[in-house]
């Protein structure tokens, strides 16, 4: 049921009202609303109900084993959040003194500090509310950066064919023509492929290192000296950095400015889809364009800087300071783990992806680069299971909900067939992660022994496999009051 | 270690599982010279106890003022129910909705969402939310710039009432694609857009026109007559608007003959709080005919196997990991938690709710103004009805006034000074239905205070 189902025109909920009904008498009625806005008319009862029974619905990491690769769904601590939400910091108005809000400037210059010390970056903005919004804020200070050198005939991002979307997206969103770059057998970038499209034309180069393809890239340094040399700069995608904690810095790699996804690393939760937080960090040569405001300290006071202490910022990117809120969790988590539990994380991360695949391929399942040390996550190609039983990758993604774990991340990167993009993150258990190979395994032996049923999965979830292409094409994107065809569930 | 579950045991097995001596060895492809040598800067670990001791004590210095200001960020009651729901970890822990039949909770809430936002902005449609008020309005001028067929221009007017920040972070995305942005100017006596001042821009072509409402002063626009402008001259139309507002002001959808073409804002005035500007979450709407221009995530009614209703990510060839470099926008990650909050308050308050709120909240302020205004040196700045904030004038500079009502524990609201200095010793005070008559007969006279 929809809460609109719920609805009466006339039920109210008396505890919320502010106060009688007032008749607006000196705001002219050509400025009025003509028609009532249609919200729900229920009672408090039955709103909560309602939506904790829709929680009740979901998966999630408090629920479900999730080995969503690139995703990096590790526990978010409770403590994070309970502090987070203390009624000081939620009270703040954005425009309140610097001076009032000591407690709250000190926690994210901190974590300004804890993230330099992490990437190896010369400074870090938190001013990026995602982690797209971090790669925009990373490509626009290489525009910038360019732009003062007065060298503006620099055109083209490059980006391996392996990328995240929104590393062409960004790239267009600034302005600039995208070139992908392919990855060679081994699952480096293709160096020969990279000379031969590097050269004045560049203005950067945006990787992720690890790669989408769950290996570390070898060659990073002479990406970097190529691209270097030929005059243009290294974006680092922060999206796999949970992998390389305390191993290896974007900074010493040679990259001049990066992203990190707190909702990944620093274990913010993910929210259904945000909110996130894409804090950017720059080398020296990117220092003037970093983007504002920003958390400063000067003796022991601590204050923002803006545009006016920053004139060639490339500057805001949001209204406020970013999602303040969010950055204290990652202050508390990171805090809570120390400099001593930072590096276990890469160490327990990389343990667990290495095992889950070694049990994989004793199993008989197909990893994408078997000569490879996994990451912190690695592929799964089940093209031969297509082949042989016609069940996809998105069949088993599906039958594995029936099994209690959530899918790992289906048909990305775009240059691996059927494949499964698996990361179990370090705060599972060898247990949990024993049965997720049971239930794989499982799976795998129905699509021999009985294939319908994996390709009709989920089975036992509140509603069967949706029809996706319906959606688009008959599209209904807002409760009118019409059943239609659809039979109500 | 703190949330890692390995025992030495079980990290043996797994080591000998793969075939490594340790752990160290599972980074032997890393090239040697890279390695770091740890992360020495960062303290050592605290457990729960400790770390809630430190966050407690930082907490202690940072004690609310008591706020009467908006300028962008609004306090108002939030219900108990609110965050006790959308905290719970069926939501806040849950990712992306990609696998449907797995996230059925977070999907039908955000077809409700939709379907709230879409009629409170009188539009048709609404997506999944974007990140902030600011962004979302960058994204319309995108939206506008792609969607307008029948102009070429790569231009959008955009007057200074709307909120300076605003401005800044719509030209510091857009003005990488060579967009730009013609700043109209306002009514000095009346705090709004004449209508007749636009004669100027007829002859030239530009995409859209942006309009507040309220605008940054609080004041309301002559929204029918640009609307009707704007769409004379070929351009399409934003409205950029306080959600909260909308519950009794006209609406985008009303606008005009035809209503405007997208509607965006801020949606932190539904049930999000202040929280130092963060996480708040962008709204968008638009009409039906525009839906394939519009960014980010869209959810849909379809159905499953066997007819029953369900709801799944729709659209998804305009966003970036389907359509990559030619995808509507980069945006990925939204503000789900947000919206989450912002449904469930919008249905604990019902459209009465959300009535008397805007009610209250300007009545509060008009007995504000008329105690401010019976202070000497303090007059009302401008002629335009209002909403829920207004700018008045003093006889001195309002930074230093405000200084002095922080010390006596109020945010005062925001001095004019440095954005619109031709508007000289000007400030924008903002009272919601938060603020008692007593609070209120408090401030005013703190206020007097303040200005001897």
């Amino acid at each position: 049921m929809l809460i609109f189902e719920q609805s009466q025109a006339d039920r109210f909920n008396k505890a919320q009202q502010p106060g009688e009904a007032i008749a607006l008498s000196d705001i002219p009625s050509e400025f009025r609303r003509q028609q009532r806005v249609a919200l729900p008319g229920v009672s408090e009862l039955q709103s909560v109900r309602h939506y904790t029974r829709l929680s009740q619905k979901n998966f999630s990491i408090d629920t479900h084993f999730y080995p969503l690769g690139s995703c990096t769904m590790k526990y978010n601590p409770r403590a994070c959040n309970t502090l987070a939400m203390h009624s000081n910091f939620l009270g703040q108005h954005p425009l309140t003194p610097a001076s009032n809000g000591q407690g709250f400037l000190q926690c994210i210059y901190e974590l300004q500090e804890i993230l330099k010390e992490a990437t190896g970056m010369r400074s870090v903005s938190m001013q990026p509310m995602a982690g797209a919004q971090g790669e925009f804020a990373g490509v626009a200070m290489i525009r910038a950066y360019h732009d003062a050198r007065g060298d503006t005939a620099r055109s083209e991002i490059l980006c391996p064919d392996a990328a995240h979307g929104t590393n062409p997206a960004t790239a267009t969103m600034c302005g600039y023509k995208v070139r992908e770059i392919p990855t060679g057998d081994d699952g480096d970038v293709d160096l020969e492929a990279l000379r031969a499209v590097v050269g004045p034309q560049t203005a950067g180069i945006m990787l992720t290192n690890p790669s989408t393809l769950g290996v570390f890239d070898r060659n990073i340094k002479e990406i970097a000296d190529l691209v270097h040399q030929a005059g243009g700069l290294l974006y680092y995608d922060g999206a796999n950095l949970n992998a390389i904690l305390g191993k290896v810095k974007p900074g010493d790699m040679g990259f001049d400015v990066i992203h990190i996804n707190l909702h990944k690393t620093f274990s913010t939760p993910h929210g259904g889809g945000g909110p996130g937080s894409g804090p950017v960090g720059v080398s020296e040569r990117l220092l003037p364009f970093i983007p504002v405001p920003m958390a400063a300290k000067t003796d022991d006071e601590y204050h923002w800087l803006t545009e006016k202490e920053c004139p060639q910022s490339i500057g805001r990117l949001s209204a406020n300071m970013g999602n303040s809120g969010i950055m204290l969790r990652a202050y508390i988590y990171a805090r809570m783990l120390g400099r001593e539990g930072l590096e276990r994380v890469a160490d327990y991360a990389t343990l667990n992806a290495n095992y889950l695949m070694v049990k994989l391929m004793e199993a008989g399942f197909e990893v994408a680069l078997p000569g490879r040390r996994a990451t912190h996550e690695f592929i799964v190609t089940l093209k031969k299971l297509t082949r042989e039983t016609g069940v996809t990758a998105m069949d088993v993604a599906k039958r594995l909900l029936d099994y209690g774990y959530h899918a790992p991340t289906t048909y990305f990167p775009l240059i691996v067939p059927e494949c499964l993009l698996i990361e179990p993150t370090e705060t599972e258990s060898k247990e949990e992660i024993d049965g997720f190979i049971a239930a794989l395994c499982a799976v795998k032996q129905e699509a021999y022994d009985d294939p319908e049923k994996v390709k009709s999965a989920p089975h036992t979830l509140p509603v069967k496999r949706l029809d996706d292409v319906r959606a688009a094409r008959e599209l209904d994107l807002r409760w009118t009051g019409e059943e239609s065809l659809i039979k109500s569930g | 270690m703190p949330f890692i579950p390995h025992t030495e045991h079980d990290t043996q097995q797994m080591l000998d599982a793969i075939g490594a001596k340790n752990i160290e060895q599972l980074f032997d492809e890393i090239p040697e010279a890279l390695r770091s040598r740890g992360l020495d800067n960062i303290p050592p670990g605290l457990n729960e106890l400790e770390v809630t001791r430190l966050i407690k004590q930082r907490a202690a210095r940072d004690q609310p003022l008591i706020c009467f200001a908006g300028a962008g960020a609004y306090e108002h009651h939030i219900p108990a129910a609110v965050w006790e729901l959308t905290t719970r970890g069926e939501f806040y822990t849950a990712y992306t909705p990609y696998q449907a039949e797995a996230s059925q909770g977070t999907l039908q809430l955000l077809y409700e969402y939709q379907t709230m936002m879409s009629s409170l902005m009188g539009m048709d449609l609404s997506n999944a939310s974007l990140y902030d008020g600011a962004s979302a309005l960058a994204e319309a001028v995108l939206m506008a710039i792609r969607a307008n067929r029948k102009s070429k221009s790569r231009r959008v007017l955009i007057p200074t009432t709307v909120h300076p920040d605003y401005r800044r972070v719509v030209k510091n995305i857009v003005n990488n694609q060579g967009i730009e942005l013609v700043e109209l100017d306002y009514c000095t006596e009346c705090g709004q857009v004449m209508v007749d001042s636009l004669a100027q821009y007829e002859q030239s072509d530009y995409a859209a026109l942006v309009i507040p409402q309220p605008n940054f002063f609080g004041n309301l626009e002559q929204v029918d007559q640009l609307t009707d402008w704007a769409h004379d001259h070929k351009m399409l139309v934003i409205g950029v608007v306080n959600p909260m507002a909308m519950a009794v002001i006209a609406p985008p959808g009303e606008w005009g003959e035809q209503g405007a073409d997208i509607a965006c804002g801020e949606g932190q005035p539904l049930g999000i709080p202040l929280s130092w500007g963060g996480p708040f979450y962008g709204f968008i709407a638009c009409k039906q005919k525009q839906v394939r221009q519009m960014p980010g995530r869209i959810i849909g009614r379809t159905v499953d196997r066997d007819g029953n209703r369900g709801f799944v990510l729709t659209l998804q060839a305009r966003e970036q990991h389907i359509r990559r470099s030619k995808a509507t926008s980069n945006i990925c990650t939204n503000q789900g938690l947000m919206v989450t909050a912002s449904t469930i308050y919008m249905s604990l308050m019902g459209a009465e709710g959300v009535e008397r709120t805007a009610m209250h909240s300007h009545t509060n302020t008009k007995a504000l103004l008329e105690q401010l205004t019976a202070i000497e040196g303090v007059k009302r700045r401008f002629s335009a009805a209002y909403f829920h904030e207004v700018v008045i004038q003093l006889n001195q500079p309002a930074a230093p006034v405000l200084e002095k009502l922080a010390k006596a524990g109020y945010l005062g609201g925001f001095s004019l000074a440095t954005d619109y200095a031709e508007l000289g010793d000007a400030l924008v005070v903002c009272v919601t239905e938060t603020k008692s008559d007593e609070e209120i007969n408090q401030f005013a006279h703190a206020f007097a205070q303040a200005l001897r």
